[in-house]
Order: structure tokens, then C-alpha cells, then sequence
């Protein structure tokens, strides 16, 4: 596999203007994306998932939100420098997302012909040309993808007359529709029943392997990362905490963080009740000093209230941010326990 | 075939909310103090004079008779002769309420153009420099009434800077259109006559503006609050994803479900400026309802104000039908849900 990267977050700053605040949501995050690799990127509800998905294609609401650091090179370009133009072609062309909850992704007062064909018409520079009826043609065609019956009729129903898992197919087929060469899928099907939500997964997964689009797929279902991706971020409260390999992670989750999120996970072969990282994500308007995890953390060291750890390498493809894998800092301290 | 089922219960509901307020005006009518016969002819005609008018008026029959009998004149258009004017109140409404609708629809035209231009000028540019400016021009609108801006465009623009004419509906010299559908307009425009069609609408120009001030501020102030909130959708977001340029997403994607709110008020704005447009139509010399229904009521004009609460309610009812239709256009879960229930 290639390792020219596609997409790559540099220490990502985004705050949120609240009534209180400001609230710190993200805390310089690094994240990178290959061509024609899937990335996952898990973490607990609220940690900042969708928000980094969302300033990458600058489409957090402003005002409340604020990027107020870093760089989003796709191509080797700065999308967040990016002038309206070239926004445009690297939105839906260049990355297209999958929102988390089909309902409130699609727009209740439009039909879903209505809101697919622009799509389709700002997908390629021929499009542009073609006449409505042509374009409702080339309408039909996503939505056949995804596996939807007589999707004719779908193209004026309203999204109300929908089922959950129908809304979910359009929204699939609506960002793959622009034929991305990046895919941000948030957390797909969540908002659905275990059914359908499966039903949904593999038909994203067999969309992607046919387009051989690189991917980054949220989710906090670990199995679904663990089978579908190639390298996993696991991301608290706004920063980047662990990266490795999927199978890597796996088998050696390094950061504290993770191994609670491991081990939060119910298995089928017993072992009783899984168990729950104590405590839960701290507050964006005043956030903990230091490392943010360290209220919650069973082996939080003095260092960790006063200085924040870098997201550094602890094997040469396993990068983690903790002092516990800095040897600078771990290493006395170890000392200081054997002797 | 929805629309029309629609339309059709709306209309039947509109009877009997009519025959309400019918009966209200005639009781109205009918306890205010003076007898209408007297009023009628005169306080120097001989007594048997009145007493043959009363029982012609069937003043001496029992009230729910009396009733019946105003109900059939007034179905009829009959509301008898106003004591103002000394002319049919039937005569009377059809001259003043084509003049005052005539303004309330201009001012209808620059609230939407300019309520909902300056709402999205704001949304646009949320908390800043634009914004505030809007704001507090909105803020002033809200609080001023509309006859201060009455006086103040008559002052500024009609006597300082001489731009506007301040009186009535035309010019003096020009040659007014034979009426057809009372718009000064619309007659000037049907008759060819380019003159008059200038002349008319230089003249609505002060009192529509004055008149929308109100309603173009909290027009701007609700289409803003909606933008901004339907701004932090997804499905804002999801469409700017897919690479659709920004200019669909601002006039198509995020106006329409913005919208919904500010047509139902700008429904009621509307019908109301029709009934408190009456010192604006004064202050301009406008023959228009309101100024019309306002001289009755000073004037104990009982025909005249029964005819004109009438007309008022009428107007009230057709705008709600209109409003909500074009709501259930615009939203469609409020089509299916109307459709669906009873």
C-alpha cells in the first residue's frame, strides 16, 4: 500500500462561543488519512468526533464555532486557507460525508430529487450542462446503488414519508454520489436498530471496496472498526490520545484511555457485566490542566495535572499520548519504584 | 384536490365564524344608545313619521326577527345609509376599501422584499458589523409606530426634500382611470394611462412605507432568528458536504424552511394593517377603509362600522386560508398533517 497522504490534520484548534465561554473543544488534534486506506476514529459521545469531521469541510456552524488553529491539508493543500471556488470542488468531489443521523441530515422541506440532483449537477463540470430531465436521470442512479426500491418514486417523495433506514440509504447514496476520492462516514446507522444498521454497514463497505475510496469511519461500535479499518485514532476530549495499526491497537492498546474503552465492551463469551471507564467526559469551558484524562485516569502521575503529554511515537507505527510511554518521564519514575 | 378540500372546509368553518361576528355587531349595533329611526330622519320630524320609519325598519319586532332581517340586507350588501357621508355604506366600502387594500398590498410587497432581505443579510453575517447595524434598525421598527414614520417620511421627503407628493391618491390635473378594480394602479395600467399609473404609485409610495416600517423590522427580526438557528442543521452541513455552491444553499436550502414563520406572521401583519392603517391614512389624506371605519366610530355611525368590522373579518379569514396554504406548500409534514387530521 502507498503512503502518500491524502488528507492531514495538523494541530487542530476549534473553540465554541458559548453563553458561559469559550468552550476548548478541540486541543490541537493530528490525524492522517493515506490514499486508499480506511481509517477509524472511535472515542466516547462528545469527545470530538464530528466536530473535527465537520471543520475539515469547514461546515461547523459560524458563529458558535471557531477555528482558531492548524492546518487541513487534503492534497497538499490548506482547505481551511481555501478560497469559496476551490472549497466548492474539494467538497463532494474531493470529500463527501455520511452524517450520523439520517433525519436531521436531510432537508424536511425539500424532496429528495430535489436535494440529490444539485448534488449531482456540482459533482463534474459536465453535469453543470445537463437539462433537469437528464440530471433527474443521473439522479436515479445513487439511489439504485444503495439498494433502494423504485427509486423513481423516491425522487419526490419527502423525507418524512421515509423509513429511518430509507433515510440513511439516500443520505449513503447522496455523498457517494459526487464519487469522493475520501469518504467521512459519522457513526452510520447509529441512529438505527442493530438490523438495519447492519444492513447499512455492508452496504457501505461493499460501496467502498468497488469505488476504492479512502475512508474515515467514526464509530463506537469497536467491532465494526476492527473488521472495516486499517489503522485506528482513539480520540478524548478533543485530542488525539492513541494511533496504531488496527490489529496493533488491538492486541496492545498502550494509552489508559483505551484499554478502558477495551474493556467497556461487553463480550459474548461471558465474563459478566463489561466495565465502564469511571466518570465522564470533562467540561469544555473549564477543561482539566494538564493531560485532560487524568481525573479519570488509574494511573495518573503528578506530571499529568501540570504538563500536557505530546502525541508522540512508542513504536515506530504506534504513536500514543501519554507520559506513561515518555521515557523521560517514565523511566525515572520507574527507577524510583524498583529502588 | 387536497387544496381544494382545504379550501372548501376553511370556507365552511369562515360561515360560521362570520355569523359570529355578525351577531356580535348586530347586538353591538342594537344597545348603543338613540333610536336609528330618529337618527334616520331627523330630530325635527314629527313623531308618527319615526314610529312608521321603526316599524318599517321592523325596530318594533322581537331582536333574533330584528336580526334575521339586517342579515338578509346584509347578504344582500345592504347596510343601509351612512350618516356620514349621507350615501349607501355599501357604495361607501366599495370607493375606500379598494384604496386601502391597494396600500396594504404595496406595503405587503416592500415588508417581504425588505423583511426578508434584511433577515438573511443579518443571518448571514450573525454578530457582525451588518448584523448589529440591522438589529437596531430592527429594534427602532418594532418600538416606532407606524405614524411617526407617517410624519416623519411626510415631513422629510414630502416637504424638505420635496420628493413626494402628500395628498391622496393622485395628483390634482391628471386624469383619473375609469375604476375597475379601484386599484389606482392596476385601473391606470388597464386604461394604458402611463400619466396616472406614475402619479399613483409616487403617491403610495410615503404611506406603504410608513406603514411596512413595522412590519418589514419584525419580518427581518423573525426571518433572522430562523436562518441563524436552521444554520446550525445538519442538513445545512450535509448539503454544503456534497459540494454544492453556497448561493444554492443561502436562497434555496436554508430560505425555505426559514420561511414558514415569517409568512404567518407577515399573514397577520398584513390583515391588520388593513384595520390600523387609520392614522397613516389620515396623515396622508388616503380615502381609505380604515380612515373610513375610524370617522364611523367617532361618528356613531352604526351602518358604517357594522359594514366595515364586517369586511375587516372577511379579510381576516381569507389571509389565514391563504397563509396556511402556502405553510403547507412550504412545509410539508404540516400538508400531510393537516391533510390527515379530521
Amino acid at each position: 500500500m502507498s503512503v502518500t497522504p491524502l488528507l492531514e490534520i495538523k494541530n487542530l484548534h476549534v473553540e465554541f462561543k458559548v453563553y458561559g465561554g469559550v468552550l476548548k473543544v478541540l486541543d490541537g488534534v493530528d490525524f492522517r488519512v493515506n490514499v486508499g486506506e480506511k481509517v477509524g476514529l472511535v472515542g466516547e459521545t462528545g469527545c470530538g468526533k464530528t466536530t473535527t469531521m465537520k471543520a475539515i469541510l469547514r461546515i461547523l456552524p459560524v458563529p458558535p464555532a471557531r477555528i482558531t488553529g492548524g492546518e487541513v491539508l487534503f492534497k497538499g493543500r490548506d482547505i481551511l486557507k481555501m478560497k469559496e471556488r476551490e472549497l466548492r470542488e474539494t467538497r463532494g468531489r474531493g470529500i463527501s460525508m455520511i452524517f450520523q443521523d439520517p433525519t436531521a441530515a436531510l432537508n424536511p422541506v425539500f424532496t429528495i430529487g430535489a436535494q440529490l440532483e444539485p448534488v449531482i449537477r456540482h459533482a463534474s463540470p459536465e453535469n453543470r450542462r445537463l437539462s433537469k430531465k437528464e440530471l433527474r436521470k443521473l439522479a436515479v442512479i445513487p439511489l439504485k446503488e444503495v439498494a433502494l426500491a423504485d427509486p423513481e418514486r423516491l425522487l419526490d417523495a419527502y423525507p418524512i414519508q421515509l423509513s429511518g433506514g430509507m433515510r440513511q440509504r439516500v443520505c449513503i447514496g447522496m455523498a457517494l454520489a459526487t464519487n469522493p476520492e475520501l469518504l467521512i462516514a459519522d457513526e452510520p446507522g447509529t441512529s438505527l436498530d442493530v438490523t438495519i444498521q447492519d444492513q447499512v454497514l455492508r452496504l457501505l463497505q461493499r460501496l467502498v471496496e468497488q469505488r476504492h475510496s479512502s475512508v474515515i469511519l467514526i464509530s463506537h461500535t469497536l467491532g465494526i472498526v476492527r473488521q472495516m479499518c486499517d489503522r485506528v485514532y482513539v480520540m478524548y476530549a478533543g485530542n488525539m490520545v492513541e494511533e496504531a495499526p488496527t490489529r496493533k491497537l488491538f492486541a496492545n492498546p498502550l494509552h489508559p484511555y483505551t484499554r478502558g474503552l477495551m474493556a467497556a465492551v461487553p463480550r459474548l463469551s461471558g465474563g459478566g457485566v463489561a466495565m465502564g471507564i469511571p466518570g465522564r467526559i470533562p467540561s469544555y469551558l473549564h477543561p482539566p490542566s494538564g493531560c485532560r484524562f487524568h481525573p479519570r485516569c488509574p494511573q495518573a502521575m503528578e506530571i499529568c495535572k501540570h504538563e500536557k503529554p505530546a502525541f508522540q511515537q512508542a513504536e515506530d507505527d504506534h504513536r500514543v499520548a501519554c507520559f506513561l510511554y515518555d521515557p523521560a518521564v517514565a523511566e525515572p519514575q520507574k527507577e524510583a519504584t524498583t529502588a | 384536490m387536497r387544496t381544494l378540500t382545504f379550501i372548501a372546509r376553511r370556507a365552511f368553518h369562515a360561515i360560521f365564524v362570520l355569523l359570529g361576528l355578525s351577531i356580535v355587531i348586530f347586538i353591538i349595533a342594537r344597545i348603543m344608545p338613540g333610536d336609528p329611526a330618529r337618527v334616520a330622519v331627523g330630530a325635527r320630524a314629527p313623531e308618527w313619521v319615526v314610529e312608521q320609519l321603526r316599524e318599517q325598519m321592523h325596530l318594533n319586532d322581537p331582536l333574533p326577527i330584528q336580526y334575521y332581517y339586517w342579515l338578509t340586507d346584509a347578504l344582500h350588501g345592504d347596510f343601509g345609509i351612512s350618516l356620514v357621508t349621507r350615501r349607501n355604506v355599501a357604495d361607501d366600502i366599495r370607493e375606500f376599501f379598494p384604496a386601502s387594500l391597494e396600500l396594504a398590498f404595496t406595503s405587503l410587497l416592500i415588508t417581504a422584499v425588505l423583511g426578508i432581505g434584511l433577515g438573511t443579510l443579518s443571518a448571514r453575517h450573525k454578530d457582525k458589523f451588518i448584523d448589529n447595524v440591522v438589529r437596531v434598525i430592527s429594534y427602532m421598527g418594532v418600538v416606532t409606530p407606524s405614524f411617526v414614520f407617517a410624519i416623519l417620511f411626510l415631513l422629510l421627503f414630502g416637504y424638505v426634500l420635496d420628493l413626494f407628493p402628500t395628498i391622496g391618491r393622485l395628483s390634482e390635473g391628471v386624469p383619473r382611470p375609469p375604476t375597475v378594480t379601484g386599484f389606482m394602479t392596476i385601473d391606470s395600467l388597464l386604461a394604458g394611462n402611463f400619466t396616472a399609473l406614475f402619479d399613483a404609485l409616487h403617491h403610495l409610495i410615503l404611506p406603504a412605507m410608513a406603514l411596512a416600517m413595522g412590519t418589514m423590522a419584525q419580518e427581518a427580526r423573525i426571518t433572522r432568528a430562523s436562518m441563524s438557528e436552521n444554520l446550525t442543521k445538519d442538513y445545512i452541513a450535509a448539503i454544503r458536504a456534497f459540494g454544492v455552491p453556497e448561493r444554492t444553499v443561502m436562497g434555496r436550502f436554508l430560505l425555505k424552511p426559514s420561511l414558514i414563520a415569517t409568512i404567518s406572521i407577515m399573514g397577520l401583519d398584513f390583515a391588520g394593517g388593513l384595520a390600523n392603517a387609520f392614522l397613516v391614512e389620515l396623515i396622508f389624506v388616503w380615502p381609505g377603509l380604515s380612515r373610513y371605519g375610524m370617522n364611523a366610530i367617532l361618528r356613531k355611525d352604526l351602518n358604517a362600522i357594522s359594514a366595515v368590522i364586517l369586511v375587516l373579518g372577511v379579510v381576516f379569514i381569507v389571509v389565514n386560508i391563504i397563509v396556511d396554504l402556502v405553510v403547507a406548500r412550504l412545509d410539508p409534514r404540516i400538508g400531510l398533517r393537516a391533510a390527515r387530521s379530521d
